[in-house]
């Protein structure tokens, strides 16, 4: 291999000093002994230069029998930057919690290492381990390498993408449901629908143990499942009247925030009316020694979030309000082929399923799915006159 | 030999700690010991200490190498990463915390990103590794926390303070639901290269993937191509994304957008997009002073209005936008109303007026 001369990056060299950790470092220390992060380096000084990207349009790469997985990338200044004429990521299902042991991070470093630019993503905006930037020809052997070392390529184009889930119930005790075994059995299920794009558009599913969703799967997946619990707030007393002796103003800090209007501080006990709890954890979040989920523990699940391409951005909505812990796994398999049957019947191109739900109306999709509507689906019942009334329903 | 595939991602079990397997829901409670420092208590009674760590989310394979020797130093060669790009080290010896934290703060990651502190930044690929990119997405983050950094290593927020970017509005790091956004933008219509465009592209793909209905068949020299009603062009890119020869890059146009008062979190308020801040900032490489100077106005500004526990969506609803614009100081334009779909819906349809004589 040629002795490799650094260019000079005195733009990017801006974005090494200070405190907080810096990528332009990370690449530099890649390229100290790989000529595609020495050019990735030349290349992005050179968009910081002239204030544009100059990555081209992907082009269909990937390993043997796989649809997904890669990414390809060419560079629009070949010439300039020869190492990173073609740079594809390698997209890889992480292990569910983003859990390691250092020597599988050993692993992951060492396959890299020999086979592509020697950066990575920890992890990628969907959660996959990114490996950053390879050549065509070497798509195969790092494929190979890492299937022996026991991982597995995630999910691009119009596929199922691979799954992520919160801690749950490995370090976190609000977690109302195994959101890691959900998450390593339903990206294990569907393998084929990953690599083998079978859809109009992406799919994402993602789970959280309890509604304060650390993986922002209300806002971000397609199927959000997110733990919840049907009965009472497990309540502490000695330990409520502790945080109030520490300090914590539970009337205006705790009460006086609860959305659901229904808990009472005397100044010596608190009452809490489960009926009216909308179950938002924040009494919980602000006393977690004192209160605690309910056991009888399941999950909420939702429908059709999204970020803004192709027709805006969308939450996810209700689409089962409570579904028993030991159901979860066998419920969600079995939507998800009523509804991936319904999205492949009628979703155009590139159209997420939130996408298809606001075109065709949420009761023509209920119908479709075989669901009976219900009061949780909707924040209130329509106000505007215009019904459309199904035949069988007049004369 | 049998080529492998399909074989999904290593279990998750064999990567847990052991104190973990023991106690795998069964935790009671946790407190947090000092900004990035977590201790779970288990119902067996045993504990499990985190200690958290902000990382550039670009790693090479030496500082990952790094990484793992301290985790085999410290924790037992046991960690995880959050769903924010930081690194979590798990300990089940109290004694590891304060050598563990030196050996991040001299290895240059800092150590905190635990409840009313800004966390690591969710971001995207920007210019190093994406098509479409509007700007860069690491520079800016590190310009950022840079300036940041104290509201990372200090619980010093009235709640927790979520930041995003994205480098374009595919939104690949999901900025529609933060506290703190910032976001990519074009400002034009795309450049059609005809040439191209008849060698790359299918038309009809093409024009039915404009939301807006805003290109339509044409003829230029004789041969068929499309072209774009300007006035109906939003700059999505969703055309460029299915047609290459449609660009969008343009670096005298191009910048960004700061958006605010999103959550994903259930706690207290429902979830809830970001808001339109600030318009458009320059793309200003290599630090986007404009942008770091927007974001630490509006982060100073609502640490020292908000009230304990409220987000920034949740402060910004009950004092009123106007106030928001006030106290910032960011000027109200004709970009700040809403006129895509539902605009309506955003529009204030009451005389809750907060007026001050």
């Amino acid at each position: 291999m040629p002795e490799h001369q650094p260019q000079p990056t005195p733009l990017l060299d801006e974005l090494e000093t200070g405190p907080w950790p810096s990528f332009v470092t990370e690449i530099k220390r890649a390229a100290e002994n790989n000529p595609a992060s020495a050019d990735l380096l030349g290349l992005l000084e050179r968009s910081y230069q002239d204030r544009k990207g100059h990555w081209k349009h992907g082009g269909i790469v990937g390993v043997r029998g796989y649809g997904s997985g890669v990414i390809g990338r060419y560079n629009d200044v070949p010439d300039e930057f020869p190492n990173v004429a073609q740079f594809h990521t390698l997209r890889v299902n992480h292990p569910s919690g983003w859990f390691y042991t250092s020597d599988a991070l050993r692993t992951l470093a060492d396959i890299w290492e020999r086979h592509g630019s020697g950066l990575t993503n920890l992890h990628g905006a969907t959660g996959d381990i990114i490996l950053l930037g390879t050549r065509t020809d070497e798509l195969e052997a790092t494929f190979q390498e890492l299937a022996a070392a026991g991982f597995d390529l995630g999910g691009s184009g119009s596929a199922m993408r691979t799954p992520s889930c919160c801690v749950g119930q490995a370090r976190c005790e609000w977690a109302c449901f195994d959101t890691m075994k959900f998450c390593n059995d339903l990206t294990q299920a569907y393998q084929d629908e990953m690599h083998r794009p079978p859809f109009p558009y992406k799919f994402k599913v993602k789970a959280s143990g309890c509604p304060n969703d650390c993986v922002a799967a209300i806002a971000r997946a397609d199927l959000s499942i997110i733990g919840i619990w049907k009965d009472d707030i497990r309540q502490d007393d000695a330990a409520v009247a502790e945080y109030a002796a520490s300090g914590l103003d539970i009337a205006r800090d705790v009460c006086a925030r609860c959305p659901g209007q229904c808990m009472e501080w005397t100044g010596a006990h608190l009452t809490i009316d489960n009926r009216d709890c909308k179950r938002c954890m924040h009494c919980i979040n602000a006393m977690p020694k004192a209160l605690r989920p309910g056991v009888e523990r399941g999950a909420a699940i939702l429908i059709g979030a999204k970020a803004p391409i192709v027709q805006g951005a969308l939450l996810s909505s209700v689409l089962v309000p409570f579904v028993p812990e030991a159901e979860i796994e066998t419920t969600v398999r079995e939507l998800l082929s009523r509804i991936w049957e319904f999205w492949d019947e009628y979703g155009k191109n590139r159209e997420r399923i939130g996408e298809l739900i606001q075109r065709v109306g949420m009761a023509a999709f209920l119908d479709g799915i075989g669901l009976d509507p219900r009061p949780e689906m909707v924040a209130f019942p329509r106000d505007n006159p215009f019904v459309f009334f199904q035949k069988e329903d007049v004369k | 030999m049998t080529r492998i595939t399909d074989i999904g991602p290593p279990h998750y079990e064999k990567f847990l700690h052991p104190l973990i397997q023991r106690n795998y829901g069964h935790w009671l409670y946790h407190e947090t010991l000092a900004p990035g420092v977590l201790c779970h208590v288990a119902e067996s009674g045993e504990r499990i200490f985190t200690v958290r760590a902000g990382s550039p989310r670009l790693l090479s394979v030496a500082t990952i190498r790094r990484i793992a020797d301290l985790a085999d130093k410290y924790s037992g060669g046991y960690l995880r990463f959050t769903s924010r790009h930081n690194i979590e080290f798990l300990l089940d010896d109290a004694s590891n915390i304060e050598p563990l934290k030196r050996a991040l703060n001299e290895a240059g990651f800092p150590v905190g990103g635990t409840n009313n502190s800004i966390s690591n930044v969710v971001h995207t690929q920007g210019w190093i590794h994406c098509h479409s990119a509007a700007t860069d997405a690491s520079g800016i983050v590190k310009a950022l926390m840079d300036e940041l950094h104290p509201h990372f290593t200090r619980e010093d927020l009235p709640a927790k303070l979520r930041v995003a970017v994205a480098c374009c509005v595919n939104m690949c790091g999901a900025v529609h639901c933060s506290d703190i956004a910032i976001l990519g933008i074009h400002r034009k219509p795309p450049q059609i290269r005809h040439d191209a465009l008849r060698k790359g592209c299918e038309i009809p793909t093409l024009i039915a993937s404009c939301p807006t209905g805003a290109i339509r068949p044409a003829v230029v020299d004789g041969k068929r191509t499309v072209d774009v009603i300007e006035e109906q062009c939003m700059y999505c890119s969703n055309c460029f994304t299915v047609c290459a020869a449609m660009q969008m890059n343009d670096p005298e146009n191009d910048g960004l957008s700061i958006w605010v008062g999103g959550k994903v979190s259930n706690a207290r308020s429902e979830p809830k997009f970001s808001k339109l801040a600030i318009p458009f900032l320059p793309n200003n490489p290599p630090r986007w002073p404009e942008v770091v100077a927007a974001v630490a106005n509006i982060v100073d500004v609502y640490a020292h209005h908000a009230r304990r526990f409220e987000r920034l969506g949740e402060w910004t609803e009950r004092v009123g936008w106007p106030r928001f614009f006030e106290l910032t100081g960011i000027p109200f334009t004709r970009y700040h109303i809403d006129d895509f779909r539902y605009a309506g819906l955003s529009y204030a349809r009451s005389t809750h007026l907060r007026l001050r004589p």
